[in-house]
């Protein structure tokens, strides 16, 4: 009923969102330390060694100094890029003491007054947000019909 | 025999359960989302509905499980569970009361029905499990009700597909109408709507495709078994895939379904709140396909 597929194919439509980064096996490899890392911050004994002294506790970790560097900088668009997990890499901005809303609002690019609003008025639309190639193909048609 | 007498739907935000455990499910904020569950909390507690068991399809969020260990699809067989520390403390909720005897017969009935379920007899549970009992019992001492945790991987690519989820909803049907002593069995499937929570999209909702979705709950369609991942991702957002485990529920369930109540609201931190209790109308799942669900020794010994 699902239709055979080809996995490539099936992989590959994952890049063509926009804004998303899709957990999938490659960035799950990629990703293994980094995410194993914010899951030891499950245990209150490791939040706070890793309160007293972020960077040495990160140095216990084999992770990629680029890996290092966005933990310590909170920069979660470029940890979902290096292969963080949104649910792992909560477990760091619940240590933090920030909520879902607030930290997911930092990869937006919006305030965290605005993104509210965003939520409180239904959300951000899907219009315009479903496809990559879709949305190139209606900007190419667009300056089409501008030269005409 | 045991009977699947109605299947719940709900999302399974965490911070429904913070609100509750604060005492702040009746704020402007909270009302709307709770409002919508009073029914179901009034309903659920009559004698002639009132569960047994129930088997809650949910998904960790890396609490139970971490990278280390990705079952597809898990089946707890324990005595009890607690609940986890997600990182700000456990919630303060009873412990999760197990029906080991029931949960190790579904197991296996489901491995003969070829379906190769991954066995847990130790966990903790997380919100996506504490949250719908919270959502449909409220806060009370102890639990009212039995619960078969079964976890689904819906977080690392690919997850199970909507129409292998609904197949395995019809295989649990065949395990319960098995077991040899009467209960009075309900099925939940949680997580959903629509909802991102990552990159620069976070934030999508599609109130029109979470219509689409509850429709399809209902009535003999089997339409929504088809959807695939990549619709999901699309017209939900990335996490909107949780949705793929509200079909177990809903296969379970049968031929056909009749909804007793539904909800919609949006929004609950990033995510928009869906929530249906349905009831089989013919509850008839195809029989097993397979050669030891056929098997009348082999069906004798579980």
């Amino acid at each position: 009923m699902s239709g055979p597929r080809d996995i490539h194919e099936y992989l590959g439509e994952f890049e063509d969102i926009p804004g998303t980064r899709v957990y999938t096996a490659a960035r799950a490899r990629q990703g293994y330390h980094l995410n194993q890392f914010a899951m030891s911050l499950m245990k209150a004994e490791n939040r706070t060694r890793w309160l007293a002294n972020e960077a040495a506790y990160l140095d216990e970790w084999p992770m990629t100094q680029d890996q290092k560097a966005a933990v310590l900088a909170r920069d979660y668009n470029l940890l979902l890029d290096l292969g963080g997990n949104i649910y792992f890499l909560a477990k760091v901005f619940s240590t933090d003491g920030l909520s879902f809303l607030q930290a997911v609002s930092t990869m937006t690019g919006m305030s965290v007054e605005e993104y509210s609003a965003m939520m409180n008025a239904g959300g951000r639309s899907p219009e315009g947000v479903r496809s990559i190639t879709a949305n190139r193909a209606a900007e190419g048609d667009a300056a089409i019909r501008k030269q005409r | 025999m045991g009977r699947i007498t109605a299947g719940i739907a709900s999302s399974h935000v965490p911070l429904l359960g913070v609100a509750a455990d604060m005492g702040k499910h009746r704020d402007a904020y909270f009302a709307p989302i709770f409002e919508g569950y009073d029914w179901t909390r009034e309903w659920i507690a009559r004698p002639e509905v009132k569960p047994d068991v129930v088997i809650l399809v949910y998904n960790d969020h890396a609490s139970a499980f971490d990278m280390k260990i990705i079952p597809t699809f898990a089946i707890g067989c324990g005595e009890r569970y607690k609940p986890a520390d997600e990182g700000w403390g456990p919630r303060k909720v009873p412990d999760v009361e197990g029906h080991p005897d029931l949960a190790w017969h579904i197991a296996q009935s489901l491995i003969l029905d070829e379906f190769d379920m991954t066995i847990i007899n130790e966990m903790d549970v997380d919100h996506g499990l504490t949250v719908p009992l919270t959502m449909m019992y409220g806060a009370p001492d102890a639990w009212p009700v039995k619960v078969i945790p079964l976890a689904v991987n819906v977080v690392t690519y690919p997850p199970p597909s909507g129409n292998r989820c609904w197949a395995l909803g019809e295989a649990i049907a065949r395990a319960v109408q098995s077991y040899d002593q009467d209960l009075n069995v309900q099925i939940w499937g949680t997580g959903g709507m629509s909802h991102q929570l990552q990159g620069p999209r976070a934030g999508l909702i599609n109130a029109e495709w979470d219509a689409m979705f509850l429709d399809g709950m209902v009535g003999t369609t089997q339409k929504l078994r088809a959807i695939p991942h990549i619709e999901y991702l699309r017209e939900t957002g990335s996490e909107g895939i949780e949705m793929v485990m509200w079909l177990i529920m809903r296969g379970a369930l049968g031929r056909e379904t009749r909804a007793l109540h539904r909800h919609y609201h949006v929004p609950c931190s990033n995510t928009a709140i869906g929530h249906i209790v349905l009831e089989p109308v013919d509850g008839t799942v195809p029989p097993s396909p397979t050669l030891e669900g056929n098997n009348a020794a082999a069906q004798a010994a579980i």
